[in-house]
């Protein structure tokens, strides 16, 4: 055995592991203070690299000294601490009653933000930064020259976790953030100022990010993209050790590290997916994670989110459905770019829709719906091209493949709940994702497919388009029919309380896998007409940003409100397809557009609409 | 440079915002409008001196009288949002409410075979520009796709003859993880053989795009003690992965062949850091030699721009060129006549002359072949030539049998 270079590989994946744990220290942190499942942390890993190659050279032109670097990367982890309270006051502040999903959709907006925000600052090229000075060289160990940058770095993880560890022990913030994490209730009513101790977190967890994003400059150069390349695996990381779990993020962090060193021997191109693998199996042997605890206020009876009483339609709503059907039936009227962006809405709003089915209805949140859309396209799609089957077929093919697919995944992912059940289906969509963009042979890999377009006789936009409306009316009411009966009050009940719902003799897991693999399917048909309405597949259409815009359109709509999500996809879609031909920074008013209907539609654009009818005349 | 724009056809759009529009008569005479979509937002750093680029030239063609007679043309830039599906709504934009001619442009392999799908589909010609993958001139190519710029196969031949004959057996590959990676990687091994008799392959590793564990990677290769090294990284990436290597001594004494890295948008972030003497294929601005036009296009672009030109900005002028020259010839905007006349069209171009080869649909524009240095503490290029795409590409037979008969 080659036990220098194994040494030498071992200690590269420490000082991995170390900056990946700084990172998701802070995220632990903020989620098991706050709840947030907080998006924009990898925006303020970008902006301390960013701060970091700003404020670095500027400091270093006084002095060449390792004394001034550091005080440099501590300034700018303050800075992006500042940033996080900044969030927090004018933001989140406002928006804390509302659900805490609802939370999820605003971090979102401010990653989009970010990073238009940070092309305008700071410009589209890559800027590199300045080495450390005193720690340019290498250090020879057994013959093999290792950075002393990266030696340096393995001392800043476990250094951070033993400062982290003393202010949660030996002072009364600390004490707080603890008490918080174990039960927030419990602390509010004990009348601890709850608004402090968010701000005081938001800063603590952006500042972490930010010393991240600082720490780094030494090795990788401040890009525009950095924010969404970290913020994956900081998830995956601060979910193998437990949510919340400052310790369990530690010992994910060092298994994670290890994994990758010692990975790219052995499988070279698996590296896209070896954490999400790991995330899976350590979710379904340890639903908590390796540290995490189940929540304390689990057996409580809380305000339950989502679709609580589905209620019969009045007038006013039954005619303004009615409008929008007509609407849409009558866009071939206006023009036929009109009709290419109805038929798309139409298909976002039953992707929404099915996942509000599992969202709003049964209180599955899942990370990774894009997955059953994205394998029913590839379903339908591998069908017309590699078997020369007519769309006919593929379509009805669709919801089937999804519908499997969701039903082997839904099998472990209703096992769990809450977040843990989220990052589940996370990490089953990336699966889906890594076999379908590395599949070259069967699937074209990441170029996809093209070729899949519809029969001669739908070919027409307008054909296609009232096609794929009665396909998904027919769904979304069909959908609407199972919330409205029996089965679906039962997942209602399900999710208010599984206990309650299990003493009353309801097999909560078996529903549960029910309506997974029934939304999957749904989601499936509706990537089928995505594929026809495109011509083409590929693997973006499985990946997490599409995950995170049916999230999006669904938590706009309102997931308290069975029909809300159509709404919420019309609005989405809309806002970005004004917004892309207008400016190159689309996604900054994109951005500023869901915050802005976050604030203004607290609920939702349903919540609003059902509070309107409620307002006395 | 931060640069925020807001055209005025945007604002227009926006005044008008979802009221139906009469469609633009592209009758004769008028203004000859191309729909050029492209990853803006993000991949800013090569398509923001892209469009600048274009923006240039069709300034110039048009103070110059025009095509086809004295009309104007116009380029209508959108962002493709840099995924397929996005990429296509926006083509039915163009061609729908922009009422464009054609369409030019995309960055990422698979928007550009998306959007050549669809422009097969809806029979409009389609100039790629940026996408390398080699399917979109063969395997997937159509009679309405043409690509102007080197294809991946291309660009790796030209480095392969570049070390012919060395004595460099031992090779190892480091590569992003996605199409454009894997198939240079392909290509790299195809194309060694024949160049280095009795050349390996002892190690590859395929780090995923944007997310390269820079430290396992180089340790890794190292460890297959290799002569050569081919590298096909770029952008953050091979940031990080020169300055993990420059201090582990994993280039001394090494022989590295690198894809792209001399191009301007790579070079300019690795700095001071730039390896001496990697053999690349890159974009030498200031040291082109033999090409009367190109100096008065650097002038004018670093005049109007204050800043350097980059390989995007290169890439957009000769594209305008060409399709002026296209305009000029066909004398029509029937896309069926356009592509025609496309097949074998000679452009003198600023990087002299630009066939688009009627087999493949392929374009001849070259690239420079030179090596890695650092001159004042920034990355650049020495002994560069250009390798002209003409004696780089597929042969006959091998289009023959990849592309579908037409």
């Amino acid at each position: 055995m080659e036990w220098d270079f194994l040494l030498i590989q071992a200690l590269s994946g420490l000082a991995s592991a170390s900056s990946l744990f700084v990172i998701a220290s802070g995220l632990t942190i903020v989620f098991g203070v706050t709840r947030i499942v907080n998006f924009a942390h990898g925006s303020f890993y970008m902006l301390g690299a960013y701060a970091a190659v700003t404020i670095v050279p500027w400091l270093l032109e006084f002095d060449r000294s390792p004394a001034l670097f550091f005080a440099g990367v501590l300034v700018s982890a303050l800075v992006v601490g500042v940033l996080g309270v900044v969030m927090e006051v004018t933001l989140l502040r406002r928006i804390y009653r509302v659900p805490e999903l609802f939370q999820l959709l605003a971090t979102f907006g401010v990653v989009l933000i970010v990073q238009d925000l940070v092309l305008l600052i700071w410009g589209p090229m890559d800027i590199t930064g300045p080495r450390a000075p005193g720690l340019r060289h290498a250090v020879l160990i057994l013959d093999q020259r290792f950075p002393a940058y990266e030696l340096f770095l393995i001392f800043v993880g476990p250094a951070v976790l033993a400062l982290l560890w003393l202010l949660m022990h030996r002072t009364r913030f600390g004490v707080l953030i603890r008490a918080a994490t174990q039960d927030r209730e419990m602390v509010g009513a004990l009348g601890v100022n709850q608004a402090m101790l968010f701000t005081g977190t938001l800063f603590l967890g952006a500042a972490l990010a930010g010393l991240g994003g600082a720490l780094q400059i030494p090795r990788v150069s401040a890009n525009p993209q950095m924010d969404l390349s970290i913020i994956a695996e900081a998830f995956v990381v601060t979910v193998i050790g437990g949510m919340g779990s400052v310790p369990g993020a530690f010992l994910a962090a060092l298994l994670i590290g290890q994994l990758q060193a010692f990975g790219v021997l052995v499988f070279p191109k698996i590296t896209l997916v070896l954490v999400f693998l790991l995330m899976a199996v350590v979710l379904v042997v340890k639903p908590w994670g390796l540290l995490g605890k189940p929540e304390a206020a689990a057996g409580r009876a809380v305000l339950p989110e989502g679709i609580i009483d589905p209620k019969r339609l009045d007038r006013a709503s039954q005619a303004l459905i009615v409008v929008a059907l007509a609407a849409v039936l009558a866009l071939p009227l206006l023009d036929a770019y009109a009709v290419k962006v109805g038929t798309e809405v139409l298909i976002l709003a039953l992707a929404a829709f099915s996942l509000n089915f599992l969202v709003g209805n049964g209180g599955i949140v899942s990370f990774g719906h894009a997955a059953y859309f994205g394998l029913g396209a590839y379903g339908a799609g591998l069908l017309v091209v590699r078997a020369g089957a007519p769309m006919e077929a593929a379509l009805a093919a669709a919801p089937f493949v999804a519908g499997a697919f969701a039903a082997l995944f839904g099998f472990f992912v209703v096992r769990l709940s809450g977040i843990y059940l989220a990052m589940l289906t996370l990490a089953f969509a990336q699966i889906a994702y890594a076999v379908v963009f590395q599949w070259v042979e069967v699937t074209g890999g990441d170029n996809g497919l093209v070729g899949v377009w519809p029969s001669r006789w739908a070919a027409s936009r307008e054909v296609y388009h009232h096609l794929v409306a009665a396909c998904c009316v027919v769904a979304i009411v069909a959908l609407r029919r199972v919330i409205h009966a029996p089965f679906g009050a039962t997942l209602r009940a399900a999710r208010d309380s599984a206990q309650r719902a299990d003493a009353t003799g309801v097999d909560v897991r078996t529903h549960r896998w029910l309506a997974f693999t029934l939304a999957g399917s749904a989601a499936g048909l509706a990537g089928g007409l995505y594929a026809f309405s495109k011509g083409s597949i590929d693997p973006t259409l499985l990946g997490i940003p599409m995950s995170v815009d049916f999230l999006s359109m669904l938590l706009l709509g309102g997931i308290q409100s069975v029909l809300g999500p159509i709404a919420g996809a019309a609005a989405f879609h809309a806002v970005k397809d004004f917004f892309m031909p207008l400016t190159d920074h689309w996604r900054l008013f994109l951005g500023l557009s869901i915050i802005a209907m976050v604030l203004v539609f607290p609920r939702g654009l349903a919540g609003f609409w059902a509070g309107l009818r409620r307002r006395p005349a | 440079m931060p640069r925020f724009t807001l055209s005025r056809r945007a604002l227009g759009a926006a005044a008008l915002a979802t009221a139906a529009r009469p469609a633009f008569a592209q009758g004769a005479g008028g203004t000859i409008r191309i729909g050029e979509l492209n990853s803006y937002s993000r991949m800013a750093a090569f398509a923001v001196p892209y469009r600048n680029a274009m923006q240039q030239a069709q300034d110039e063609v048009n103070a110059a009288g025009g095509v086809m007679g004295g009309r104007r043309i116009e380029f209508v830039f959108r962002d493709d949002g840099a995924t397929p599906g996005d990429a296509v709504r926006v083509a039915e934009e163009l061609l729908t409410r922009e009422n464009v001619a054609f369409l030019a442009g995309t960055f990422l392999s698979n928007v550009g075979l998306a959007v050549s799908d669809f422009a097969n589909q809806r029979r409009r010609l389609f100039l790629a520009t940026e996408p390398l993958t080699d399917a979109l001139t063969m395997a997937q190519g159509n009679r309405y796709t043409w690509r102007l710029r080197p294809s991946t196969f291309m660009q790796t031949r030209m480095l392969v003859e570049a070390i012919r004959g060395r004595n460099v057996r031992r090779w190892a590959i480091v590569a992003p993880n996605y199409e454009y990676g894997q198939s240079a990687a392909a290509n790299f091994k195809r194309l060694l053989p024949a160049a280095i008799p009795g050349a390996e392959i002892v190690a590859e590793q395929f780090p995923a795009l944007g997310r390269i564990d820079a430290g396992a990677t180089v340790g890794a290769l190292g460890r297959s003690r290799p002569d050569g090294i081919f590298n096909v990284l770029f952008g953050p990436d091979l940031t990080a992965f020169v300055r993990e290597g420059n201090t582990r001594g994993l280039f001394e004494r090494r022989t590295v062949v690198s894809l792209l890295t001399g191009e301007p948008e790579y070079l300019i972030p690795l700095g001071e850091e730039t390896p001496e003497g990697w053999i690349v294929t890159g974009y030498p601005w200031d040291q082109v030699t033999g090409m009367p036009a190109h100096q008065p296009f650097v002038d004018a672009y670093r005049a109007r721009f204050n800043d350097t030109p980059r390989k995007g900005s290169l890439l957009g002028y000769v594209t305008v060129q060409v399709i002026a020259n296209l305009l000029n010839r066909a004398n029509t905007l029937d896309n069926e006549a356009l592509i025609n006349t496309l097949a074998d069209l000679r452009t003198d171009t600023v990087v002299g002359p630009v066939a688009m080869r009627g087999i493949d649909h392929q374009g001849t524009m070259g690239t420079w072949v030179g090596e890695t240095t650092v001159r004042d503490r920034q990355g650049a290029m020495r002994n560069a030539r250009y390798a002209d795409g003409a004696d780089y590409m597929f042969s006959a037979e091998e289009v023959r049998a990849a592309r579908r008969p037409a």
